[in-house]
């Protein structure tokens, strides 16, 4: 089992969902229940691998990649098929493979207009694949590819079954992360060329290799690292997105549909911060020190920023979305103070904030389908009209303003406390200012979740939905899909180590280069 | 290997005119020919002439003949091709005029491949549209043949030669419809607009060969690179065959046949224009910049820089304010034009930055020519049902047309270059050479690449918008009745771009070996 997991395990994680989505292919658009159940078991398959994986994953040695594959893809370029899976990315993965199952079960009942499961769930299945390959993926040019594999479906996804402004979201979304990402390869290959050669079969090759690329990066000189690091940083920003990229976001969100927009909060997202932990920060240590005062800035504008627009949304999807965006915040507010204690709060925040935000778009988008509208002023009273979409409304706003005992407060309180010690010769009076203001942020977080849920779950039904015979509370289904995502919320806010203990030994190597890094 | 053609010209030692010398050489000596290398030329030649004697003397009701008899030749023609690869020796012809490399090997499968495709999308489109069809495809043919001798030649009057029996068979393509004002202007445009360019590259031609005596680019290289190197005239003559070829590859701003052009000709024609034409400029560019001009680098890299620079922004920016698609086709061609001559701003920093360069510009024509084709072949399908070119005749093609959609998808994302695609790869290797060189001037136009890619998925986008998001414009949703032949060449373009956006090594096999650089500087 363990050496077909080693040579296997990975590979069959990504190409499985392409497999499932390549049978479908086959099957005429008629058949939708065949669809359907071909998706859900080829992400479940997956999901049942990922399980395997997680088992057989030694816990132990959280630092070291395991389950590698090293084969050979392009030699002329000495590009590889490097895939493994560490400390850093099993969160992600796992992450992954939860939630494309869940949003499968989600869809099964109500699929957005138009409709067509098939081409709706083969999507789903590429955008999966896309995923979990740039989680695992260990050579740039092999990440670089997954990470825009990921663009394709979510941009039809929304294009095609979004809102009604889904034509405009869904090219800026791509456009915004296409601008990023082009920047990024040129930052890349300007890795490739500068960084030291390594020997392959008796000839020196420069390499992609993300594992050995941070000893080989250490000649570069400083400003060139500063250019490659700003390139990687558009790249990864825009996709996190930080102020002031953060302007797709928003509108895609908004306009796709909720599985899509479950997909784009709880993973999607975490490609950009995922970027800045796995590859721009180990690669470039020194260049990350210089802009690490730079990203911490931004974060904390962007934490403030996002919380104010929260305020002042009458949309409660666009709430959620900008919520987003104050979210992001703190957990660049700790990849900025670069010590391996903000790292791992970085990692738990984009975990908890995949839960918790992925629950409230989930709940946003049942909402959708029940009163044709989102419009927080015309909605009312939900704990009296659908007591049990109330409560589990109320427990992901409670989750996501941070309180202890749930997900969200290990997301957010180190991460503000990693500022409190930034690592390197970062200035510490400077983030500790950050700090505060982050802190703030907490505060304004609770009062704009606090008010939409108030203005959303207490009080009466509106006079126009009061007796709408389409208003039901939580269907099967829906209980299906959430309950995984609510059990882990209490979970890992009850036993935050079952993810701190993961990524423990393996945050030591992104900021290992960095001197004097503290706790 | 090529020295051994360099040390056969008369040498100027002898004291004799170097001119005179190569006549008397000429005079008496018969060079003697290796048939192996030239068989696939003379293949595609005999299938002309067979091409020509079947339609003279069959009737009405085997018009049909021609086609196959095409697509046959140029597949017969793809087996001396292979086994000369195979073979792997480089040979040397007619004194260093005619190369058979790895190189040309390359590019002549390129060229074989694509006028295949070609001529399958031309089938029905030809007979249908009550054209002549034994001339269409002996004017293809003879073409294609240009473009074959031209990924050989390495002189100047061979390639001037390639070069016209290219174009005037494409002049006479691009007027097909000769009922069609549009298509008459078309080609009335492409002939005075190549006739013009034709006379610019000539007189650059005839000012190198006036400074460096010979015709030979394996001599022009070094005596350019050398003895004579701060003369304005070097700059002039180098200026002018450049931009000559410019036209072909329709760099901005030597742009403004294409076009018209484009929309005007039968789309097939367009396509073989758009792909294999164009394609078969940068082949000479390649041949004449890397082995002629490559020690004057510092002439020809900045005009590349400005050149590709231009050419990009400008074809994508039109690009986006095309209602035709055909139009929006031509001008993301200029575009990719631009990117295509990209790296050859950098190859002459150093050798290396040279070869990488060549690989660069090589493997973007390989996939340029099958995503474009592709896209192409995806317009002709679709237009035999809505009889439009408008984007907006696109409108719902989802609903009635899944297949050609997602077909369409993908050379679209091919084109704007996002993987898993075949386009990703053409794009990585023009920035891994821009970036090889190390300047800053390469690091600035990679930059630029990027942004213009940014643009460009603009009207890509649009078009896939349009495809998947809009309604269908007349309600009419009966499905479209693909030919055979389209559909084949549609496996084709497809089974490619994919093939190559997965698996790039099966691309980069091919491309590894070749280079231009062991003559010159």
């Amino acid at each position: 089992m363990k050496d077909f997991l080693n040579s296997w395990g990975l590979s069959l994680a990504v190409f499985l969902p392409l497999i499932g989505a390549l049978i479908m292919l086959l099957i005429p658009k008629a058949r939708e229940g065949a669809h359907k159940v071909i998706a859900l078991a080829t992400s479940l398959v997956v999901g049942l691998l990922g399980v395997l994986l997680l088992t057989n994953f030694d816990y132990d040695q959280s630092g070291t990649l395991q389950f590698v594959v090293d084969k050979s893809w392009i030699p002329l370029i000495n590009s590889r098929y490097i895939v493994g899976m560490d400390g850093i990315s099993l969160p992600m993965i796992a992450l992954t493979l939860l939630v494309v199952p869940l949003c499968i079960i989600y869809s099964w009942n109500h699929f957005p207009e138009p409709r067509n499961p098939k081409a709706f769930l083969i999507l789903i299945l590429i955008l999966e694949t896309g995923m979990i390959g740039s989680f695992i993926s260990q050579d740039l040019i092999l990440f670089f590819v997954f990470f825009e594999v990921v663009l394709l479906p979510m941009y039809f996804l929304i294009g095609v079954w979004g809102g009604e402004k889904r034509q405009y979201a869904s090219l800026k979304f791509f456009l915004y992360t296409l601008f990023g990402s082009a920047l990024m390869i040129v930052s890349f290959l300007a890795l490739y060329f500068l960084s030291d050669m390594v020997n392959v079969g008796g000839v020196m090759m420069h390499t992609f290799d993300m594992r050995l690329l941070p000893e080989l990066a250490t000649g570069i000189s400083t400003g060139a690292a500063l250019w490659i690091f700003g390139g990687m940083f558009m790249g990864f920003g825009i996709k996190v997105p930080m102020f002031p990229f953060h302007t797709w976001l928003p509108d895609a969100h908004t306009q796709a549909p909720t599985v899509g927009s479950v997909i784009l909060a709880a993973v999607l997202l975490k490609l950009g911060t995922y970027g800045f932990i796995r590859i721009a920060i180990p690669i470039l240590p020194h260049a990350a020190e210089k802009w690490a005062p730079f990203i911490g800035v931004l974060a904390v504008v962007g934490i403030i920023y996002g919380a104010l627009c929260c305020l002042a949304q009458t949309d409660m999807k666009r709430l959620i979305a900008f919520s987003s965006v104050s979210h992001m915040g703190f957990v660049m507010l700790a990849i900025a103070s670069l010590t391996s204690f903000g790292m791992s709060a970085a990692i738990f925040g984009m975990v908890a904030h995949g839960l918790i935000t992925g629950m409230l778009f989930f709940v946003a988008g049942s909402t959708k389908d029940r009163f044709h509208t989102l419009d927080i002023a015309r909605l009312g009273g939900m704990l009296k009209q659908m007591p049990h979409m109330g409560w589990i409304l109320g427990f992901s706003v409670m989750a996501s303003l941070g309180l202890p005992g749930l997900a969200g407060f290990w997301g957010e309180f180190p991460a503000i406390l990693s500022a409190y010690n930034p690592g390197g010769d970062l200035s510490v009076t400077f983030f500790r200012v950050l700090m505060v203001i982050a802190a703030l942020g907490t505060v304004l977080a609770a009062a704009y979740l606090l008010w939409l849920y108030q203005r959303v779950g207490f009080g009466v039904p509106t006079a126009e939905f009061e007796d709408d015979p389409h208003i039901h509370d939580v269907t099967f289904t829906e209980w299906l899909a959430w309950t995984p995502m609510l059990i882990l919320i209490v979970v890992l806010g009850v036993y935050p180590n079952l993810i701190f203990k993961v990524t423990d030994g393996a945050v030591g190597n992104i900021v290992g280069a960095i001197s004097g890094h503290g706790g | 290997m090529v020295q051994s053609a360099i040390s056969w010209a008369p040498s100027p030692d002898t004291g004799v005119d170097p001119l005179l010398a190569s006549l008397m050489t000429f005079a008496w000596q018969s060079p003697s020919i290796d048939y192996h290398a030239l068989a696939p030329l003379i293949i595609v030649a005999a299938t002309m002439l067979v091409i020509i004697v079947v339609d003279a003397f069959t009737g009405e009701s085997s018009r049909w003949t021609a086609s196959s008899l095409a697509g046959i030749g140029l597949l017969a023609s793809l087996i001396p091709i292979a086994t000369l690869a195979y073979d792997g020796t480089s040979r040397v012809l007619f004194g260093g005029a005619f190369v058979v490399d790895a190189f040309s090997l390359l590019l002549s499968a390129l060229f074989v491949v694509s006028a295949y495709v070609v001529i399958l999308l031309s089938t029905n489109y030809i007979a249908e549209g009550d054209y002549w069809e034994g001339e269409y495809y002996q004017l293809i043919l003879a073409s294609v043949l240009g473009m074959m001798v031209m990924a050989s030649a390495r002189d100047l009057i061979s390639i001037f030669v390639a070069l016209e029996l290219i174009s005037i068979p494409a002049y006479m393509l691009a007027a097909w419809r000769k009922r069609d004002l549009k298509s008459n202007e078309a080609g009335m445009k492409y002939y005075l607009m190549g006739v013009f360019a034709s006379a610019i590259l000539l007189y650059g031609l005839s000012l190198i060969y006036g400074i460096t005596g010979s015709t030979l680019l394996a001599e022009i290289g070094p005596k350019l690179g050398e003895a004579i190197s701060s003369q304005p005239i070097v700059t002039l003559g180098i200026v002018f065959v450049i931009i000559g070829f410019a036209f072909k590859v329709s760099a901005v701003p030597f742009h403004m046949w294409a076009p018209d052009t484009y929309e005007g000709a039968p789309t097939p024609v367009t396509s073989f224009l758009a792909v294999a034409s164009k394609a078969a400029g940068f082949v000479a560019l390649l041949n004449i910049i890397f082995v002629g001009f490559y020690g004057r680098h510092d002439v020809f890299e900045p005009l590349m820089w400005v050149l590709a620079a231009i050419t990009m922004t400008f074809g994508n920016l039109v690009a986006l304010r095309q209602t035709n698609v055909v139009r929006m086709l031509a001008y993301s061609g200029i575009a990719q034009a631009g990117y295509i001559l990209a790296p050859l701003a950098v190859a002459g920093v150093s050798l290396t930055a040279g070869g990488e360069a060549l690989r660069a510009v090589v493997t973007y024509l390989l996939i340029y020519a099958a995503m474009n084709l592709g896209a192409f072949a995806v317009v002709i399908a679709v237009a035999r049902k809505t009889r439009s070119g408008e984007i907006t005749s696109f409108g719902g093609l989802f609903h009635y047309a899944p297949g050609l959609t997602v077909a369409m998808t993908i050379f679209l994302f091919a084109l704007a270059g996002i993987p898993p695609a075949g386009g990703w790869f053409a794009k990585l290797e023009i920035f891994r050479a821009l970036t090889s060189a190390g300047t800053t001037s390469g690091y600035v136009l990679a930059v630029l690449v990027g942004i213009n890619s940014v643009i460009a998925f603009g009207y890509y986008g649009r078009l896939m918008r349009v495809m998947w998001m809009d309604e269908v414009p007349d309600g009419d949703r009966t499905p479209i009745r693909i030919p055979a032949s389209i559909l084949a060449s549609l496996v084709i373009t497809v089974g490619i771009t994919m093939l190559v956006g997965i698996l790039p090594s099966v691309l980069t096999h091919f491309t590894d070996p070749i280079s231009l650089l062991s003559i010159g500087r």
